[in-house]
Order: structure tokens, then sequence, then C-alpha cells
């Protein structure tokens, strides 16, 4: 399970990925429209906004931030815990183990895969955005765009990393699902994903910003919508890089001990 | 009759299997609220800036809410465990020995799965009745809580309706394991006053995913404010998805193909 092996197995397991990807189509769409709450939520706001503005949002600033959390949410959306999950259960993880490609990689090369396919849908919501907002629906500032792609590949980490902890937990525990569910609580709520962290008090976003779930989502909306100046950008991204070398750390711990535990019969 | 009776060996058989796993109640009791806080958090985030949202107030919309919670209790308890066991026989080939059992699948599927410990729900629901009451400052008519009864009744069975459409699209896309997260995501918009959508939205949740009629409606009936056309709309509205339903589920299932289970 060497590094070279994994890297030599790269471009056939990516190809593997996006045929896997094109091939189930329809579970892809069922999985958009799941992720629409940011639409409810853009309704839910622009309703509130309709006679005053919100703080610094008015209806045209809940557009472009509800738009860009929909295109966020499809580009760092990771849902390996589901495969994990059900195979660490059903035993089919002594296949992958057996493979020279380390099991966690191939988990995310199959995230990585599904990326093409995503950004297809991403893009007609954020031209969407761009025609009922006007240009100012996202920053111009070169320099935000740069730390945009950054945010953006260390929110997906994270995700993937939570995902791959909790499933960890599947080799302990009979309801990892429940974990999971409870993660997804606070992700929704406390990540921006359907309050903007701005519109909380502010004793509660002194909080939100130490914990993970800000920079699962709510990071990269606030960075293309233009809501940060760079240089409070890049400390919040520093903070989402460390969050995403704990999830590292947690997952390998978790991993190497769940595998210990690991008994599977045929597979 | 005899419908009725199997309809209580089903749901004796539920009962028995959760009361083996005792544990994951207070886990989910647990989790439950945290559902609650998260619906919830952004409600009163919007009335903290503001008294009214579309023309309803925080009291107004506490019942909008508290009939989302009912209807979840309903959802989770009765409806999402049985779709998941059937996604799971339509996966792998076993929906057979469904078909060949000598009553009618629809029923049995329906029946196959309750979660009684989520009847906690309904408990939430009444004490959100209650703040939001208190909040009005004033109770309901024994009028309004028998409209509100008729127009809920509606919504159970618009929302089963809506449930065996999504099973029926298990037959199409095979891999389809977040089924039940797509049913529960979509119904999530319920938890708003209809008003607040507008446009197409206010459409489609009207006329395509009758969301707005499912929860607004006997907030509204509670509330004293239910028109007599809103009353037959979702009466007529349960009628038709009953019909429709049930026209989808056997059109689909003429599609199965078992997978030789």
């Amino acid at each position: 399970m060497s590094a070279r092996s994994t890297l030599r197995a790269l471009p056939a397991l990516l190809r593997v990925g996006v045929y896997d990807a094109l091939s189930y189509r329809g579970e892809m769409i069922v999985w958009m429209l799941a992720t629409t709450m940011p639409l409810v939520m853009l309704a839910l706001w622009t309703a509130v906004a309709r006679d005053a503005p919100v703080g610094r949002y008015g209806q045209p600033q809940f557009v472009a931030y509800f738009l860009a959390a929909f295109v966020v949410r499809q580009l760092t959306g990771a849902w390996v815990f589901y495969a994990m999950n059900f195979e660490i259960k059903d035993g089919t993880l002594a296949s992958r183990l057996l493979r020279p490609v380390h099991p966690l990689a191939a988990y995310a090369i199959e995230g990585v895969a599904s990326m093409p396919l995503r950004v297809v849908v991403a893009i007609p919501v954020a031209l969407l955005s761009l025609a009922l907002v006007g240009p100012g629906a996202v920053t111009h500032d070169l320099r935000l765009w740069g730390l945009w792609l950054v945010s953006i590949a260390g929110a997906w980490l994270l995700s993937l990393f939570v995902n791959c902890a909790v499933g960890c937990t599947a080799f302990f525990a009979e309801s990892s699902m429940k974990f999971m569910d409870a993660w997804l609580v606070f992700y929704f709520v406390l990540s921006g994903y359907v309050v903007p962290i701005d519109l909380f008090p502010s004793g509660l976003r002194a909080v939100i910003d130490w914990l993970p779930f800000r920079y699962q989502i709510g990071l990269p909306i606030e960075i293309m919508t233009g809501a940060l100046y760079p240089g409070e950008a890049l400390a919040l991204l520093a903070r989402q890089w460390a969050w995403v070398g704990v999830g590292l750390g947690v997952t390998a711990l978790l991993w190497r001990r769940g595998l210990r535990h690991f008994a599977a019969h045929g597979g | 009759m005899r419908y009725l009776r199997l309809l209580g060996i089903q749901l004796r058989t539920s009962v028995a299997l959760s009361m083996q796993y005792r544990a994951d109640f207070l886990l989910d009791g647990f989790i439950e609220v945290f559902w609650m806080a998260t619906a919830l958090v952004p409600l009163l985030v919007v009335f903290h800036v503001r008294s009214a949202v579309a023309g309803w107030s925080f009291g107004e919309s506490l019942m909008v809410m508290g009939w989302f919670t009912f209807l979840q209790g309903v959802l989770e308890g009765a409806i999402n465990p049985s779709l998941v066991t059937v996604v799971e026989h339509i996966r792998r080939g076993t929906l057979d020995f469904v078909l060949i059992k000598p009553a009618d699948a629809q029923f049995l599927v329906s029946t196959a799965r309750f979660l009684p410990w989520r009847a906690v729900n309904m408990l939430t629901a009444l004490g959100i009745f209650a703040w939001g009451f208190h909040v009005l400052g004033r109770g309901p008519s024994a009028l309004d809580v028998l409209l509100a009864a008729v127009t809920i009744a509606a919504s159970v069975v618009i929302l089963y309706s809506l449930w065996i459409v999504t099973v029926a699209a298990a037959f199409y896309f095979v891999r389809i394991d977040n089924l039940s997260q797509l049913f529960s995501a979509v119904f999530d918009a319920a938890r708003w006053p209809g008003d607040v959508f507008r446009g197409v939205m206010r459409m489609l949740f009207t006329f395509v995913i009758p969301l707005i009629l499912m929860t607004t409606a006997p907030a509204q009936a509670l509330l004293g404010h239910l028109g007599l056309p809103a009353l037959a709309g979702a009466v007529s509205g349960a009628a038709a998805a009953c019909v429709v339903s049930r026209f989808v589920w056997i059109r689909s299932i003429a599609r199965y193909t078992s997978a030789g289970g």
C-alpha cells in the first residue's frame, strides 16, 4: 500500500470513478435535488429582506449568498461515509484491503472523480446568480479567487476527513449512522449553510470561528461573495487548514484502531 | 377487516423490534433535541431581526413549526422506515417475497416497519403549540382544533402519497441509497410559512409538492384564519394525491424486474 503504487493506479482509478459517476447519473440527480436547501433558505431570507436589508444583506446579497452556497456544496460535498459504513458492516471492505491502494485513498479518489459532473451542475447555477444579481454577485479581487480555490480544497478535504472519521466509528459502534446525523445537524446550522455567519449574535460567532463547521462550507461562500478582505480570509484559511490537519490525524488514528477490530467473513 | 388485523400484527412486530434497541432510543431522543434546535435557530435569528416575515409573526410561525414537527414524527416514525426497507428489497430483488404474499403489496410495504419511539415528536409538537399560543397570548377555539385535525389528516394522506411516488422512483434508479435523504430534504421546506415562497417556488410547493398545504393550512386552521376554499383544497388535494399515487404505484410495480432474489 505504498504511495507509489497509489500514484501509479491513480489515472486508472480516476477514469473508473468518472465512468462510475456517469453511469449513476440518476443517483446524482437525486443527490442534487437533496441539496436544494439553499434555495429554500434563499426564499426565506429574501422574504425577510423584502422591506429593508438585514445587516449588510439586501435581497440581491441573499440571492448571491445562497446561490454561492449551492455551488460550494456541490464542489465540496463528500459522502464517503455512507459507502464506508455499508462496506464495514457488510464485510466487503475486506476486498478493498487486499488491493495495493489504501482504501481511504480509493474512497477519496472516487470523490474526486465525481467532481467533473458536479462542476457541470454548479456552472449553470453560478451563471444564474450572475444573471440575477449582476456582476456584484461575486468578488472582483483576483487574489480572493486564488484563496477561494484553496478554501474549496480545504473544505472538501475537511468534509472528506469528517466522513472518513465518522465512517471509522462503524468499526466500533452499531449506530455510526447516528453520529453522522448528529454531525450534520451542527453542520447545517453552524456552517453558514442556512444562516449567514454574520447574522448570528457576536458571542455565538466567536464560538463558531473556532468550530470546524464554518470551514466546511461558510468560508468559501464568504470569500466568493467578497464578504472578507484578503487579510481576514487568510487568517480564516489558516484555521481551516489546521482543522484539515486535525481531521487527518483523527481519521488516521481511528482507522488504525478500527482495522484491528475488523473481522469480516467472506466479502 | 383482514387488513386491520394485518396492520395490528405488523405494528406488534415493530414494537417488539424496537424494544430490543432501547439504547438507540436514548441516542435518538438526544439527536431529536438537536434537530429541534436546528429547526428553531434560523427561526430565532429571523425573528431577532424582524417582528414579522411575509405577514407571519413569531407566535404564528411557531404553529407552522409545530405541525412540521408533528409531520416529521409521522414521516420518520411510520413512513421513512418502510421506505428504507422497500428500497432495499428492490435493490436486492427480494421484493418478490412481498409480491407473492396474498395481500396488497402496497399495503404490505407501507406497514413493514414502524419506529414507535418517534411518537415523542408529537409531544414536542404539543410543546411548540403551547409556546406559540403563549407568545400570542390566547388559545385556539374548539372549532379551530377540529378544523386543524381535518387538515392535518389530509396532510398525512398527502405525505404518504408523496412517499409512494418516491418509492416508485426506486424502480427506475436502482442505486438510490439516499432516497430518504431526498425526501426529508425536500420536506424540510415545509417548516416555513407558505407565504415566504413566491413565484415558481410557490407554484411548486402548492401544486407539485403541496408542502404549503401540509403545514401552513393546519397552522392557519389552528389560528382561526383558514378559509373554506383552503379547507376544500386540502381535502380534495388529499383525495387526488391518493388516486395519483395508487396509479403511479401500479404502473411502476409493473416495471419491476426481479434481480432473481
